[in-house]
Formats: structure tokens, C-alpha cells, sequence
């Protein structure tokens, strides 16, 4: 059970974020933020990420 | 430099934002426009084509230095490798340069009276008795502050987060946000260095297209925009370039930029108690070609037209600038519903559909059919391909 983002691929483009269901998801200056208390790992942010740069695993 | 209050803050220096912010302060208000990033326009996150028709809205008056070229038409590949040729004539379009271009729009911003921060981030909204009522920032990585207002626009783009933190519901559905990716790339071999490109097929791009956008002579934006594909827009747009060596053999790569696309899920509601949400933030994009500078430009005026209206009857409440909703959505919202139907059926093409829609528009059709003869267009082109009129059926 994880949700994991390579930080090195990530563009910080903000996708995952348009489509978190639950609102895990944040876009700061620094990165993406993800609220595991919130992240359901349902693989949607996975699934948007145009880099591949977020996996998710149940 | 910043004061206390100002009667609107504007989240976000993109066009909404800056559209937003200029015609505000031009009606007399006092406006702060706040960009999270060190550099407005940068980032891109798009492009940056641009037709005429947009520039009349987007770019009136806009320097010579926003234009990286002039284009004269596109060329669309089908799958099967056919090609359809359209000529725009004297009334093309430009590819533009966002970083310029958005700057530009910035100073307009701040010319007509708007206060801009640039590396400003905003972390969290301010409310009062159920109204927003301004935004904790924090300005170069500072401690943050709260800066009061009495609307607060959302400009913020596609991750929309502001909107969320004062209570809108923005979350799009995964179907609605294209993946984009694009890499800006020099010492290419374009076949026309005028005209625009566009490749469609399912397996090179599921549910989406590759373009090309000429910047220079051997300099163009290349990238893709799919969805719902097995694999990212990354896999699949590094798949194209290294299958076609004869454009891309020689090429580096300048820029990497990518972004969620918006293509649909148009928001009934986009107004709160003293808050209000426009451009890619509020999913105004068109769905079929995906910009979205335009639609952003026009929301940021009419919000900025009903916002003014609203403050001087000192009245902010939900209801009153509920006028936005319903001016939006009979000018834009009513339309764009119409293209994202469209949309649609597109994604639902075969290859093999659209190889066949390829061979039956010639470039002179297409034309004739965006200058609006369009059912006389479709009846020529349907009598002379009588194999059409199954895909006719999927379209009308």
C-alpha cells in the first residue's frame, strides 16, 4: 500500500491535482503535496500524470 | 508595497488573471494580482498557437516581440499516413511566445492601475460569516501575511486549488483532463515551416493528437495531448519522435513542459459569497483543440464587468455574482457544450475512420466548412464517398 511520486520526473504541472477526487492533492512551489490521511490510492493522479511520475500500489 | 486591503485579489498571473485584473482596475477598483511563480509565463503550459480570430480577443495591440511566427494553415495526418492540407489564407495565425506574451498582459495589468507580485504564493483563504473576505500569502517565501478583499477571483489554472480551499467544487473527472506533454525542440526538419501539424491516430495518440507548432524556421513546440491511455503522454510522444528520424533525426530538445488538459465537465456553479473562479481553473477551455487563452481572456472580462457591478451596489453575496454563471454560460458555456458533445464522437473515430475522413476532406472542404457552408459541404462530400454516411451517422 503506497503512493509514490519521483520527484526528479515531476514537472510540477498540477494534472494529478485537477483530478483528485478526495482533494489529497496539493500543488506548492516546492512539489506535490499528497495528504495520506485523505489518499484513498485509487490510481486516478496515476493514471493523469503525463511524466509517469506517480505510482500507486494497493 | 502591498496594503492592508484592496477591493479585489486576483490568484493567479496567467491570462484569466491578468484579463481579470486590467479591466478591473480600468473600472476604478483597486486590484492585487498574485503569481505563485518567480516568473510570469513561465512555465508553459501550452502551445501557443493562436488564430487570428483569438488574437482579436486575446492580443489587441500586442508587441511584435509576443510573436515567435506567422502560420498560413495546417496539415493533418491520418493514420494511414494521407494527409489533409488547409489553407488559413490571409487570415492564419501565430505561434506566440507565452513568456513574452503573458508578461505582456502583466504590465497591461499593472499600466491600468493593478497592483502584481510576482513569487507569491497563497496559502490559505480567508472567510468571514460564510464570505471570503481575502488570502494568507506568503510573498518570496516570507512569513505569511493576510491581505483582505472584498472578491477574490481564482486564476490559479488547472489544479485550481484555490477555489477548493473556499469551498467550490472544481474536481474534474479523469475522462474531462487530457495529459499533456511537449518538449520545445531546435534544428528540426519541417516540411513547412508555415503551416501547423497535426497527426491523429489511436495508437500514436489514444483518444488525442500530436502537433507541431512552428516557432521558426527549424524551432516548433511539439508535444501530444491523449487520454484515459495505457501509458503516460511522455511514452508516447518519445515513441513518435523516435519513429520519425527524417524530422526529428538531428533535433535537441530546449524546453520540457507538460500540463492536465481540460477538455470538458463545464461547472454549473463558479461563484461562492465573495469569490469567483475563471480560465483553465474553471475548466473554460475548448475541448477539441484544448486552448484555452480565448476562453480565459473573455471569463476574466465578464467576471470583471459583474464583480464591478456588484461592488458598487455593495453587494458581493453568492446570488449577485451569480450573474457571471448565467452570462458565461449564454455567451461561452452554451457553445463550448456543444464542441465537447463533439469531442465525444471524435474520441469514439476508428483509425480506420478517420483514414476515411481524411481521403473525403480535401483542404478546400475544410475550409468551406468552418466559413459556415457546412451542410451544403457535407452533402457534396457524402454523395461523392457514399461510405461515408455510416461514419455521418456517428457525427450528426
Amino acid at each position: 500500500m503506497a503512493w509514490e511520486i519521483t520527484k526528479e520526473r515531476c514537472l510540477r504541472c498540477g494534472a494529478c491535482v485537477s483530478v483528485c477526487p478526495v482533494l489529497a492533492l496539493e500543488l506548492r512551489e516546492s512539489g506535490i503535496l499528497n495528504d495520506s490521511g485523505k489518499c484513498t490510492l485509487c490510481p486516478i493522479c496515476e493514471r493523469v500524470c503525463p511524466v509517469g511520475a506517480i505510482r500507486v500500489e494497493k | 508595497m502591498i496594503k492592508d486591503s484592496y477591493d479585489v485579489i486576483v490568484v493567479g498571473g496567467g491570462p484569466g488573471g491578468s484579463s481579470a485584473a486590467k479591466n478591473l482596475a480600468k473600472l476604478g477598483h483597486s486590484v492585487l494580482m498574485l503569481e505563485k511563480r518567480q516568473e510570469i509565463g513561465s512555465p508553459k503550459r501550452c502551445a501557443e498557437g493562436l488564430s487570428m480570430a483569438s488574437v482579436d480577443v486575446v492580443g489587441k495591440g500586442m508587441p511584435k516581440r509576443c510573436i515567435a511566427k506567422g502560420i498560413n494553415g495546417a496539415i493533418v495526418y491520418a493514420p494511414d499516413g494521407n494527409s489533409v492540407t488547409v489553407d488559413y489564407g490571409k487570415r492564419g495565425g501565430y505561434v506566440i511566445e507565452r513568456k513574452v506574451f503573458d508578461k505582456w498582459l502583466a504590465y497591461e495589468a499593472s499600466r491600468a492601475g493593478a497592483k502584481v507580485m510576482a513569487m507569491t504564493e497563497v496559502t490559505d483563504i480567508l472567510k468571514d460569516g460564510g464570505y471570503v473576505t481575502g488570502v494568507k500569502a506568503s510573498i518570496c517565501g516570507e512569513e505569511e501575511i493576510e491581505i483582505k478583499a472584498k472578491v477574490v477571483v481564482a486564476a490559479d489554472g488547472v489544479e485550481s486549488t484555490v477555489s477548493r480551499k473556499a469551498g467550490l467544487e472544481t474536481v474534474n473527472k479523469l475522462v474531462n483532463v487530457d495529459s499533456g506533454f511537449q518538449y520545445e525542440m531546435s534544428n528540426l526538419n519541417l516540411e513547412d515551416d508555415e503551416k501547423i501539424i497535426i497527426y491523429v491516430g489511436n495508437e500514436i495518440a489514444p483518444r488525442g493528437y500530436i502537433w507541431i507548432f512552428p516557432k521558426g524556421h527549424d524551432v516548433a513546440n511539439v508535444g501530444i495531448g491523449i487520454s484515459m491511455a495505457e501509458k503516460s503522454a511522455k511514452f508516447y510522444l518519445d515513441n513518435f519522435i523516435a519513429d520519425n528520424p527524417e524530422i526529428f533525426g538531428s533535433a535537441s530538445i530546449i524546453e520540457v513542459n507538460s500540463g492536465g488538459i481540460p477538455v470538458g465537465g463545464f461547472l454549473e456553479n463558479m461563484v461562492l459569497d465573495g469569490f469567483l473562479v475563471v480560465g483553465d481553473a474553471a475548466h473554460q477551455v475548448n475541448p477539441i483543440h484544448g486552448g484555452g487563452l480565448k476562453e480565459a481572456t473573455i471569463a476574466g472580462e465578464i467576471a470583471s464587468k459583474v464583480i464591478s457591478g456588484c461592488l458598487k451596489k455593495g453587494d458581493v453575496s453568492k446570488e449577485a455574482l451569480s450573474d457571471y454563471n448565467q452570462i458565461w454560460w449564454e455567451e461561452r458555456g452554451k457553445k463550448l457544450k456543444k464542441v465537447e458533445k463533439l469531442r465525444h464522437v471524435m474520441e469514439k473515430l476508428s483509425d480506420g475512420n478517420l483514414n476515411m475522413l481524411a481521403k473525403a476532406l480535401s483542404g478546400d472542404a475544410l475550409v468551406e466548412m468552418t466559413r459556415g457552408n457546412k451542410l451544403v459541404t457535407l452533402a457534396k462530400i457524402l454523395m461523392k464517398n457514399p461510405r461515408l454516411i455510416t461514419l455521418a451517422r456517428h457525427l450528426l
